[in-house]
Formats: structure tokens, C-alpha cells, sequence
């Protein structure tokens, strides 16, 4: 064999083994990011949806719906779209930015449970003013 | 003063249309007057922006509150030290910081260069004015940084209290730096394109510009991760967030280019390879503004963002089809000088190298577009995280660290039996000897044994290489070890710098390796309990929870929660992590509060501290502990590296003649003069 052929058949073992690794890293990792009503569809579309298949919800805190427990690090709250609302448990440390005075947006990754509660592994808050601080007067 | 501004930008994109119109319309040539011409609009550009710049400095530092750049990321109670860099700190600053860069750039670029290259010069001008000027039109047109508003406030929102960080200073200009050098080498190579004058000559006249931007590239990222580590207390140095994975895309092209040249310079192959991977760095120098300023992908880190987002997608695009398009008018002139000869050889090394470069690029670009792709192609958004990019790029990774040590080593052209006896004996022994230490210290993660398996074996080639060019010296010169070890790295400052280089590489490697061994717990601590952790290294320690104080400083309210620390019984004294709220001019709450986090630091691991807030406002706190290995290696290794990347730039040293790199490559060359007696 020439060594260009060899080098072909090199070449194509790793640009191969690249594409194998993408494709089953998303196969294996890819989470779904909905909003509260795309999650509500696809569990009444899938009912196995529920308790098995991780996924990343993006919506807004419910204000004054967050209850602390800081002996466990327990957090409850609720999240909503505007169409629908979920309760979320999550047991850990929150951000700095996640408080329910102002209009915040989360990510919460997590499970959905039997209860419709979401067991959340891991809470992202995005304050929408976070960056602009106080509106103008 | 904004008038000034304004103006001055209005000047900077009129010279810059006129330089690119003259360039691209090729009039210049056999007409030195207007070669000249197109040359100077670039020091009148870079005249303007100065102008620009130092107008804009002027209303921070005067607290001109009437300018809406000045009061949305200044106050009046802002350290001076960050009045100085919110230049850069907010959008419409740091694209004149861009512009204003890449005019300095272009000028040095204009003057340095020597005049062999005459030939080039007006096309690179043309070309890094057309950047200049996009950069120039977007403030223009969107993002004003002079605008003023309808009516002054008494005082600014201050500055967003993570980039109240010395980290944050340096950082983002560092970052910029790289990103903006990166056109220097793409104009250069269009105007090769451009100008048809396609042997190696453009490659010799950016081969300091490459070195720097990389080496500009690579600082800007450890100092990202040195900044993300110490202030956004998450306990980790990268997260695989689009920003910095944007960061991350042309580095890893750039480094596969800084190979891959070497090969078109010894052998005359992958001339293609090589225009494709200029233009594609640049392309993804352009994509990392734009994934930073669009916020199109959600980032934690999106500090700044806005519609400017189009703006660059739209160069984005018309760059990459002139510039391919360009390429590809071009092709048949680009024909390899040989083929390749064996695939046991430097050549081959270098190839497979390349590969997985842009391999670890591509799937980096996937994953952190796999939501925008996903959402288009299937109606859903699906996001891959962390564990993505670590299944996919740790094997990749640990490829090519292997090869780190097997390319400087095998010969060019075909490597021989002996030659693979010769280099590689003792390298491998030494990896061998790493992975069965490890195994009997009782290590088990599978890629960080075989990751810190193959630094030892790298590291041998490395130890080597120097132990015979030492050897060689001693014996040829009678010098003694300090005098030829100097001699060698000062008199093939390229390949040994080069070496210093991998030693850093190396160092990343290890230390990335050390975190798979991290350890976390929380905590809820009244004052004088205490929680206990075993670090991966065996050691014991105890964190007793002193108390939380609060006091007022400068321009934040800090609660500050202190614990007493024991290493195996002894006391390493008190560490203190803090909560920060910061105030205005009158004390009124503004931003978020934001964590500082307590860190002792040490060869084997750092002490990670995060103070999460108190109960109820008693005395009793929330914790996060963290024991994070080999954490100080990550900055040391950027440390090495950045001198091996300053080492092989170092102007003189190296043969003088071609003739022993020649030999090198494996060509013949005649020995003038020998055997005359």
C-alpha cells in the first residue's frame, strides 16, 4: 500500500472516531431545553417522559413563591412560562442572583416526578436586570 | 468631547472605505505614490481612533454621567483602576478598543514588516482597513459609544461587581489582543491570494505575528480561567460555556497552523491546508465576538449583548465567501512540491496532529451550536453540557498529547527502524514507569492515569532532547552544563523554545488530570462546629466555622464569614470567604450580591471556600468546601508556556544558512570546502 493510502486510511480513523464521539456524546448527554408548556405537551404526548428523560426547563421564578430550608439547603419554588407552572425542589447551593423579588430567569435541570414536581440536579439564574441594574428613574 | 469622538469615527471610516477601495481596485501597482498612499490611510486611521479613544477616557475619568457609556458602567465610587478599564468593559467600549488595536496592529504590521515583501503590503493594508472599517461602521451605525443621554444622572450604575476583579483588567484585553492579531496573518495571507505570489514568502513575514497572537490567545484564556475561578465560585476553572469555548475554537486552529507550517516550510506540502486554516482562525475570531455579543447561545457569562449580533453575523458571512471564494480562484496554483512518503514519519505526525485539532474544534463548535442546529433541524432545543465536551474531547486530547512527544522525535520523509529504537527507548520506558507508580499508588481513574502516563512518556522526549544537544555541546565545545544549556536554547531559539512550549502543554495536561480527584461538601455550621475532608493526597483537614463579621468598604456592604483550618492537626490560621453587596454614592443596593471566595493555595491542591449565606441572619452560615488538586499548575503552566512561546520569537539566534535545516528535512546538501586539505 502507498503511504498515501495509508495515510487516507489514517486520516479517515480519526476524522471517524470524531464523528462517533459527537454523535454518541449527543446521544448520550443531549438534554431537551423547553419551556414549561413544551414540557407539559410532551408528557402527555410520552407518559414515560415522566421520572426517566432529564431535561433543562427555562422559565421564570413565580414571585414570592420561593420557600427556603437553609438546614437542608432545601429550595422550593415555582416556574412558569405564563402558560404553565411547575413546582421545583431542589436541594444544594443557589446563586447569588437567584431571588424571587424581581422577575428572574432560571434553568433548571432536573427530573419530573410522579407528583409533577421537578427534582432539579442543578438551578442556573439569569437575572434579566442583572446587568442593567436599577431601571432609569 | 463626544463630538470629538464621534467625529474622529466618522474620519476613521471614511479613510478606511478610501484605503479599501484603492487597494482592492489594484491602481497601485507600478505607482509607489499611490502605494504610499493606501499605506499612510492606515497611520491616519489609526490617528483617528487614538483620537476616539482618548475622548472616551476623557468622560470616564471626568464622570461625565451625561454620556451613557460613562453612566452605565462607571459611578462615582468606583476604584480608579476600573474607571481606567470599563473602556472594555462594556460593548460599545470594547469594539473601539478593537478597532482602535487592530489600526495599532495594522500600523506595526505596515512598519515591520521587511521590504521584500513590498509586494504585499497595500493588499494587507486594504484588508485589515476593510475590518477596521466594519468595526468602525458598526459603532456608526449601532453602537454608539459617545451617545448621550436626555439628561444627566447624578451618579452611574457602577460597574458589575465580577469584573470589579484585577483578573478582569487584564483578561478581556488579553483575549481581544489575540483575536485582533489574528487579522494580521489572515490579511497577509489574502494578500498572497490577492496578489498571486504564492510561494512560502507570506508564511516567513507573519511567522512572529502567528507566535504572538497565540501566545496573546493563550494568555487571554488561562487568565479567563484564572478569573472564572476565583469569582464566580463555582469551584472550577472551565465549564465548557460558549464564551469560552469561543475562545477556545481559534486557538485550536492557530496551534494546529503553528505545525502545520512547518511542513509547507520544510517540504512544500499543505500550501491549501494552510490558507484554509488562516481564514478559518480568522472566521472564528469573528465567531467568538459575535457568539459574545449576540447572546444568540445562553451564556452565564453574556456581560454584554445587543442587535450588533446581526452586524457580525453578516460579516461573518460575506468574509468566508469572498475569502474561500478567493481561495478557490486560486487552487490550481497551490499544488503540493512533493507527496508524502511514508506515514511513519515527521510529516505524517504533524497531518494526524492537524486533524485532531480542528477535530476537537469541530466538535467544540458543534456542541456549542448543537442547541441552534437542533432547535432548526429537529424543532426541539437540545443542549449538550459538560459531559459532552469531556467524552468527546478527552480521548481526542489524550491523542494528541501522545503525539506532543512523538512528532519532535521521528525523522522526516520515512522514519526508520532505528531511528524509532533511537528516540523513543527511553521515552516510553519513562511513561511505563509513570503508569505503574500510579497504578501502586493506588490511582484508578482511568484517563487521568493514562493522561498522566503520557505526560511521563512526553516528558521524557522532552528531558532527551535536552540531555543530548547538551551532551553534543560539552563534547564538541568542552562547555559546562549551565553554558550549554543556554547556548542550546539561545541558538535554535525555535525548536527549544518550542520544547518549553510542550513543557507547558504538559504541565495543562497534568493539572486538567488532577481534577478528575476534586472533592466537595456543603455545610451548615454554627459558629464553632466544624466539618472534616480527606484530600485526594491523603491529607486531613478540618474547616471550624470562627463567626461571620460585617463591615461597610468603599463602595460595597461585605459580610465576611471566616473559618479556622487544620492540616493533620497543625493550623494553617483563618480563611475568609465574603458576600458583597455593592451600593452606590448613597448606599442604595445595587446589582445582585456577589461571593468572594476564600482560597489557600499550594503545589498539591487548593482550599476552595464559599461562604453561601447565613440562616435566618444569625451566625450560623451555609458553606461549600472544595479540595481542588494541582490547581497552581494550570497558572504555571501558563506561565512556561508563555515563555517558550517568547523564547522561539526572540529575534536573532538560529543557523544562518538554510543548508543544516535543509539537512534536517532530509535533503542533501554539499559540504563546500570539506575535504580541501
Amino acid at each position: 500500500m502507498k503511504a498515501g493510502h495509508k495515510f487516507i486510511l489514517g486520516a479517515a480513523l480519526i476524522v471517524g472516531c470524531v464523528g462517533f464521539l459527537i454523535a454518541e456524546g449527543v446521544k448520550e448527554t443531549g438534554v431537551y431545553f423547553l419551556t414549561p408548556a413544551e414540557l407539559a405537551s410532551k408528557t402527555a404526548a410520552d407518559p414515560t417522559f415522566v421520572e426517566n428523560v432529564g431535561f433543562k426547563v427555562g422559565a421564570k421564578v413565580v414571585p414570592g413563591s420561593v420557600r427556603r430550608d437553609p438546614n437542608a439547603r432545601r429550595i422550593d419554588f415555582q416556574v412558569s412560562d405564563g402558560i404553565k407552572t411547575y413546582p421545583v425542589t431542589y436541594t444544594g447551593l443557589v446563586p447569588d442572583t437567584f431571588t424571587d423579588a424581581n422577575d428572574i430567569e432560571v434553568v433548571v435541570e432536573g427530573r419530573l416526578g410522579r407528583d409533577g414536581v421537578i427534582r432539579a440536579t442543578d438551578v442556573l439564574a439569569k437575572c434579566g436586570s442583572r446587568y442593567e441594574a436599577v431601571p432609569e428613574a | 468631547m463626544t463630538l470629538l469622538g464621534q467625529f474622529a469615527l466618522w474620519a476613521a471610516f471614511v479613510l478606511g472605505l478610501w484605503c479599501v477601495v484603492l487597494s482592492f481596485s489594484g491602481r497601485w501597482q507600478g505607482r509607489p505614490d499611490l502605494s504610499a498612499t493606501v499605506v499612510r490611510s492606515i497611520y491616519a486611521i489609526l490617528g483617528c481612533l487614538v483620537v476616539a479613544s482618548l475622548s472616551l477616557w476623557k468622560g470616564l475619568i471626568s464622570h461625565d454621567f451625561n454620556m451613557e457609556y460613562v453612566a452605565a458602567y462607571t459611578s462615582r465610587n468606583l476604584p480608579s483602576a476600573y474607571i481606567f478599564s470599563a473602556f472594555w468593559a462594556g460593548q460599545k467600549g470594547s469594539l473601539l478598543f478593537w478597532a482602535v488595536v487592530l489600526s495599532l496592529f495594522a500600523s506595526a504590521a505596515q512598519l515591520l514588516t521587511p521590504r521584500r515583501f513590498a509586494y504585499l503590503m497595500p493588499y494587507v493594508a486594504g484588508v485589515t482597513a476593510a475590518v477596521i472599517t466594519f468595526f468602525v461602521s458598526v459603532m456608526i451605525f449601532a453602537a454608539d459609544p459617545f451617545e448621550r443621554l436626555a439628561f444627566t444622572p447624578a451618579d452611574g450604575r457602577g460597574l458589575n461587581p465580577q469584573l470589579q476583579n484585577i483578573g478582569m483588567v487584564i483578561h478581556p484585553p488579553m483575549l481581544y489582543l489575540g483575536y485582533i492579531s489574528l487579522t494580521i496573518p489572515f490579511a497577509f495571507a489574502m494578500a498572497a491570494l490577492l496578489s498571486r505570489r504564492l510561494d512560502a514568502g507570506w508564511l516567513h513575514a507573519i511567522r512572529k505575528w502567528t507566535i504572538v497572537s497565540w501566545l496573546f490567545l493563550s494568555i487571554g484564556i488561562t487568565l479567563g480561567m484564572w478569573w472564572a475561578y476565583v469569582e464566580l465560585g463555582w469551584g472550577g476553572y472551565w465549564a465548557w460555556d460558549p464564551v469560552e469555548n469561543a475562545s477556545l475554537l481559534p486557538w485550536l486552529t492557530m496551534t494546529a497552523f503553528l505545525h502545520s507550517v512547518m511542513i509547507q516550510e520544510k517540504r512544500g506540502m499543505l500550501k491549501r491546508w494552510n490558507f484554509g486554516l488562516v481564514i478559518g482562525t480568522f472566521l472564528l475570531s469573528i465567531f467568538g465576538t459575535f457568539i459574545t455579543r449576540s447572546g444568540v447561545i445562553a451564556s452565564v457569562h453574556s456581560f454584554t449583548q445587543s442587535n450588533v449580533g446581526y452586524f457580525f453575523l453578516a460579516f461573518l458571512v460575506v468574509a468566508a465567501i469572498l475569502s474561500f471564494t478567493l481561495l478557490y480562484t486560486r487552487w490550481s496554483l497551490l499544488e503540493a512540491d512533493v507527496r508524502l512518503e511514508s506515514v511513519v514519519s515527521r510529516e505524517a505526525a504533524f497531518l494526524f496532529n492537524n486533524l485532531l485539532l480542528v477535530g476537537v474544534a469541530f466538535s467544540v463548535l458543534w456542541g456549542t451550536l448543537f442547541p441552534i442546529l437542533s432547535e432548526l433541524v429537529r424543532g426541539t432545543k437540545i443542549t449538550v453540557g459538560p459531559p459532552f465536551f469531556k467524552r468527546v474531547n478527552v480521548p481526542l486530547g489524550l491523542l494528541l498529547l501522545g503525539l506532543t512527544g512523538v512528532g519532535p522525535l521521528i525523522a522526516w520523509r520515512k522514519a526508520s527502524t532505528a531511528n524509532l529504537k533511537r528516540q523513543f527507548v527511553a521515552p516510553v520506558a519513562c511513561g511505563l514507569v509513570t503508569l505503574v507508580a500510579l497504578l501502586l499508588a493506588g490511582v484508578r481513574d482511568f484517563h487521568a492515569t493514562v493522561a498522566l502516563a503520557l505526560a511521563g512518556f512526553v516528558a521524557g522526549t522532552i528531558v532527551q532532547e535536552f540531555y543530548r544537544g547538551i551532551r553534543a555541546r560539552r563534547r564538541m565545545h568542552g562547555e559546562s552544563i549551565p553554558l550549554a544549556f543556554a547556548r542550546l536554547i539561545g541558538r535554535n531559539r525555535r525548536r527549544y523554545g518550542g520544547y518549553i512550549v510542550h513543557v507547558g502543554v504538559l504541565i495543562y495536561f497534568v493539572a486538567f488530570a488532577g481534577m478528575a480527584f476534586k472533592r466537595e461538601q456543603e455545610a451548615t455550621l454554627k459558629p464553632g462546629d466544624s466539618v472534616d475532608m480527606q484530600s485526594p493526597f491523603g491529607h486531613r483537614y478540618r474547616f471550624t466555622h470562627m463567626g461571620i463579621s460585617q463591615y461597610e468598604a468603599l463602595n460595597r456592604i461585605v459580610s465576611a464569614a471566616t473559618v479556622e483550618v487544620t492540616k493533620d492537626g497543625r493550623s494553617l490560621g483563618l480563611i475568609t470567604s465574603e458576600k458583597r453587596q455593592h451600593v452606590d454614592s448613597f448606599k442604595r443596593p445595587t446589582f445582585e450580591p456577589s461571593t468572594e471566595v476564600g482560597i489557600r493555595s499550594n503545589l498539591q491542591e487548593d482550599l476552595y471556600i464559599v461562604y453561601a449565606g447565613s440562616v435566618d441572619g444569625t451566625e450560623e452560615a451555609v458553606y461549600r468546601f472544595n479540595l481542588n488538586p494541582l490547581v497552581w499548575w494550570v497558572w504555571f503552566g501558563g506561565v512556561v508556556l508563555a515563555l517558550g512561546g517568547i523564547l522561539t520569537m526572540w529575534p536573532g539566534g538560529g543557523p544562518t544558512s538554510s543548508a543544516p535545516r535543509r539537512a534536517q528535512a532530509g535533503y542533501e546538501v554539499t559540504l563546500v570546502g570539506a575535504g580541501k586539505e
